[in-house]
């Protein structure tokens, strides 16, 4: 029998706006503990939450990239849980009444596009930092104490859902780098999993392939890089098919992943039932978007990574269209001239590696380059990709000063060439035309490597067919 | 010489203006009050030296500045908030000054003052009685002379009984008109802070003061139309119904329902059209709906204190054994009580039956009252079912406790305004007479309990202090 994996993600995005979710601290990471607190996000008594407008527009506006409907009438709930990092010991989240549902992205790939499901994608507040002291790498075990830094207490957080849609480790990693791309491109987070602001959760379970049932599934956590969570997607599908072939069940479980070690095993966790005793929070009124807003958003979207992968893919392949829409670089190849393929090639590559930024670059100049990329020397060649972001920066500097082009200095050496070599003028003639190269060659040598090969080339082709 | 047992606010506001008092002269007569009486009332948990405004008791979940406010209850022993309440800065800028804190149920939990962390308060007009609740301190201040007014806070009942039992003026205001940013919560979508006063004019000037949105407070709303301070002294015009529901349910006490009786027919010949009214529902299901919605709200209210942040701290082993160990030593019996009650109405698989059918049964209730005032434009009834009752007689059976409310409650579940004014005595103790009027409909109470008051000559000063 073959197995298929069957994958749904959750997604958390860090908003990047100017002050928390429900109060007016600074969302600041690099100061000194609880300098960014006040009265709500410490929990005070009688303090209230006042929703951020900011938060909740782009929210609605990363909903409708997502192809999302968005609620006429959403409500904040309260999720109810004791620990040290959730001051109120209530999360103010989303619970059956979300602002974006039913939703999708499509994701263009190799073997056609997939259409991944979102089924929701809703507003909340991320929780406070705990930090344990006293113990190795600020691990809970062995800590003699735990200290809570609050500035990240209500920070505002969207929570994308998908459906359970993707089929391989390697569309998932697709589909995270699609939404990643989207989402930065929509201004909205920065979306770094390095510094936390994009974390996802990976549900996966297996099935006999061509089957739609749904079997057990276990969520595996701390996945901190796409190529990660990849690897993982792939161990566990790979543990659960050994399980059933050998007549096991899978259980129900959390495996949560060392993102300071990609070989440890993962911790395990049965699922509690935990009981958050959710009910809308009295605190706060509906949201209900009036439909001038969400038609104003719809208007602002730019033409999403999405569609500009698919565009490209046109004259690209999937994979070079979508490395291109991911790494941002495709604005900049719609801009130069020239071959696509070499464009394309080029950006990923030596232009990729010089590490310029792609808005300080002259696409027309950057096109002259890369045309003539062949008749420049390696070395010089990174070196202009390295100056192209450069003002004034010319192609022709690294042109002209590379090779002779000039036919005035060129003609009089290519003369002598064909005087001195009569015999295989006259075969080339004759239809010999590979003796070309020969020509070429002698040239060259002549010009110890540095004529333009192309303007060279012309001269003879011109003076032997003469 | 201060007379402070019958100096209203307006007065004081007067004797002010016109130079003939100084506010460190009102001041120090409360003070000076409050030293000779207050030993046995107990209606404050302490006093401020703040002289510069007309003097104002807050009950102490009223959140004020570097003050210790505790909410009555042993686990926010302490705790000195960093902010002002809404309310506090409100009366602060209508030229009112802290005189002290008054005492109360433990968060707002009960309907005679005697579950406060820190012992009773006694009713100024029979020190063997208790003063309602539980803004019971708020009430025994302005009954007994120690504040000229005061504010509370009125959830099922805990501003409108408590004047009721000592024979002052209580408003419970439209839910959403005066904010609740600052106030210790207990059940969100109920709780509103109300005045207590000596009479209806100042109830009125002090409503005006501290009403209108915030924007601290997501569920406020501006008023539709601004305060005015009663004139009147007829009900010309006024259509007044009297819900037979609330004017017969059994345990109404003889001498109340004479006195309410009494008063029903004054309006009558104050030129009010009186007639029968019924609100079925809203009365057979007001208090179970309530003791399902107050007790959920509240469990998650009350689950920040945790000792994790401030207040009261009982270490523990670990996170979980100091949250029990706190929570168990700073909590009375009353919110443990209602804790348990509510987490186990939020519960997976019982919220349906209890918190979200007692949510739709609100709705019922709301719109019976409306129907009811397609035809009325006030409704009366006596506030308590029972004059003051003796300390002990009702604390160790909690449902007999909670039928105090049960003429209170079912308004209070829709939302709407409801004024206490004293009526007449029963074996020489306060009658309240509850008015009830549709949303925002603050003004026609002030002016028919205006008019009433006039018409009744009730003497504040209780009997046994004349």
């Amino acid at each position: 029998m073959t197995w298929e994996p069957v994958i749904g993600l959750e997604i958390h995005v860090h908003l990047k706006t100017r002050t928390k979710m429900f109060c007016r601290c600074e969302v600041e990471y690099f100061v000194p503990e609880n300098s960014r607190t006040c009265p709500v996000c410490l929990a005070l008594p009688g303090s209230l939450p006042v929703p951020n407008g900011k938060a909740v527009e782009w929210t609605i506006k990363l909903g409708l990239a997502l192809g999302c409907r968005i609620a006429d009438h959403a409500v904040f709930h309260r999720k109810n849980y004791f620990y040290p990092d959730n001051p109120k010991a209530y999360q103010i989240s989303q619970y059956d009444q979300p602002l974006c549902v039913e939703g999708r992205l499509v994701v263009p790939g190799a073997e056609g596009e997939s259409e991944v499901g979102i089924v929701r994608a809703h507003l909340e507040e991320d929780a406070a930092k705990n930090v344990h002291m006293g113990s190795a790498q600020g691990r809970i075990a062995g800590a003699s104490a735990t200290l809570v830094d609050f500035n990240r207490a209500g920070t505002p957080l969207v929570e994308i859902v998908t459906g359970p849609d993707l089929r391989s480790a390697d569309q998932a990693r697709r589909f995270l780098q699609l939404l990643r791309q989207t989402v930065v491109e929509l201004g909205i987070s920065d979306a770094e999993m390095e510094k936390g602001s994009l974390r996802f959760d990976v549900n996966v379970s297996v099935r006999p392939s061509g089957s739609d049932e749904l079997r057990t599934r276990t969520e595996l956590k701390n996945l901190n890089s796409f190529a990660f969570a990849a690897r993982a997607i792939e161990r566990e599908t790979e543990r659960q098919i050994g399980i059933y072939e050998s007549g096991g069940e899978v259980e129900q479980e959390t495996l949560h992943f060392d993102p300071g070690s990609d070989s440890a095993p993962p911790l395990r966790s049965k699922e509690e039932a935990q009981d958050y005793r959710y009910f809308p929070e009295p605190d706060l009124v509906p949201i209900e978007p009036p439909a001038e807003l969400v038609d104003r958003l719809r208007d602002e979207l730019p033409e999403l990574p999405g569609a500009r992968m698919q565009r490209l893919a046109a004259e690209l392949d999937h994979d070079l269209a979508a490395d291109l829409v991911t790494s941002g670089r495709d604005a900049l190849y719609e801009r130069v001239p020239g071959d696509r393929r070499a464009v394309a090639n080029v950006l990923m590559n030596q232009f990729a590696a010089a590490g310029v930024h792609t808005d300080a670059v002259n696409p027309d100049e950057l096109g002259k380059l890369i045309e003539a990329r062949s008749r420049i020397p390696r070395e010089r060649l990174i070196e202009a990709l390295a100056a192209s972001g450069e003002p004034n920066f010319t192609a022709e500097t690294y042109l002209a000063d590379g090779l002779v082009a000039d036919t005035s200095e060129l003609e009089p050496i290519v003369d002598r060439i064909l005087e001195a070599n009569p015999g295989q003028v006259e075969s080339f003639r004759g239809g010999k035309e590979g003796l070309l190269g020969f020509f070429v060659g002698q040239v060259m040598r002549e010009m110890q490597g540095k004529a333009d090969p192309q303007v060279v080339n012309e001269l003879l082709r011109a003076k032997l067919s003469a | 010489m201060i007379d402070t047992l019958r100096l209203s606010a307006e007065e004081a506001y007067g004797l002010v203006e016109r130079g003939e008092v100084s506010t460190p002269e009102l001041h120090a007569a409360y003070l000076a009050a409050i030293a000779e009486r207050d030993g046995e009332l107990h209606a404050y948990l302490r006093t401020v030296d703040d002289p510069g405004g007309i003097p104002i008791a807050f009950k102490d979940l009223v959140s004020t500045r570097g003050v210790e406010t505790t909410a009555g209850s042993r686990i926010l022993a302490g705790y000195k908030p960093v902010f002002d309440a809404t309310v506090a800065t409100r009366c602060r800028d209508a030229g009112m000054s802290l005189l002290g804190k008054t005492n109360m149920d433990e968060f707002a939990m009960g309907s005679s003052t005697e579950n406060s962390g820190f012992g009773p308060t006694l009713n100024p007009w029979d020190p063997e009685r208790v003063p309602g609740g539980s803004s019971g301190g708020s009430a025994a201040a302005v009954a007994g002379g120690l504040a000229p007014w005061a504010l509370g806070s009125d959830t099922g009942g805990s501003v409108k009984q408590p004047a009721s039992l000592c024979g002052i003026v209580g408003l419970r205001p439209t839910y959403g008109t005066v904010s609740r940013y600052g106030i210790v919560a207990f059940a969100s979508s109920l709780d509103q802070i109300g005045p207590m006063t000596k009479t209806v004019r100042d109830n009125a000037l002090l409503y005006r003061a501290i009403a209108g949105r915030d924007p601290c407070d997501s569920t406020t709303v501006e008023l539709p139309e601004p305060v005015q301070i009663p004139e009147a002294e007829d009900l010309k015009g006024l259509r007044v119904g009297v819900p037979k529901e609330l004017n017969e349910a059994e345990g109404i006490e003889p001498g109340v329902k004479e006195a309410v009786d009494r008063t029903i027919e004054l309006c009558r010949e104050l030129g009010a059209e009186v007639g029968e009214t019924s609100l079925p529902r809203s009365v057979e299901f007001g208090l179970a709906c309530y003791y399902l919605v107050a007790p959920a709200e509240a469990s998650s209210n009350l689950a920040r204190y945790d000792g994790v942040r401030y207040g009261l701290r009982v270490d523990g082993a670990d996170a979980r054994e100091m949250y029990e160990k706190t929570r168990d030593a700073g909590f009375g019996d009353e919110p443990k009580r209602r804790i348990m009650l509510g987490a186990y109405a939020l519960s997976a698989g019982y919220y349906d039956a209890y918190y979200g059918q007692a949510q739709k049964v609100r709705t019922v209730i709301a719109r019976e009252h409306a129907a009811t005032f397609e035809n009325f434009d006030i409704l009366v009834s006596p506030t308590s079912p029972t004059v003051a009752f003796k300390l002990g007689e009702k604390s160790e059976n909690p449902l007999a406790m909670y039928l105090s409310d049960v003429l209170t409650i079912p308004s209070n579940m829709a939302g709407l305004p409801g004024l206490s004014i004293p009526c007449g005595l029963s074996d020489g103790l306060p009658v309240g007479f509850q008015l009830i009027g549709p949303q925002f409909s603050e003004n026609v109470l002030f002016r028919a309990g205006h008019a009433l008051e006039r018409a009744i000559g009730f003497d504040v000063v209780p009997g046994r202090l004349q």
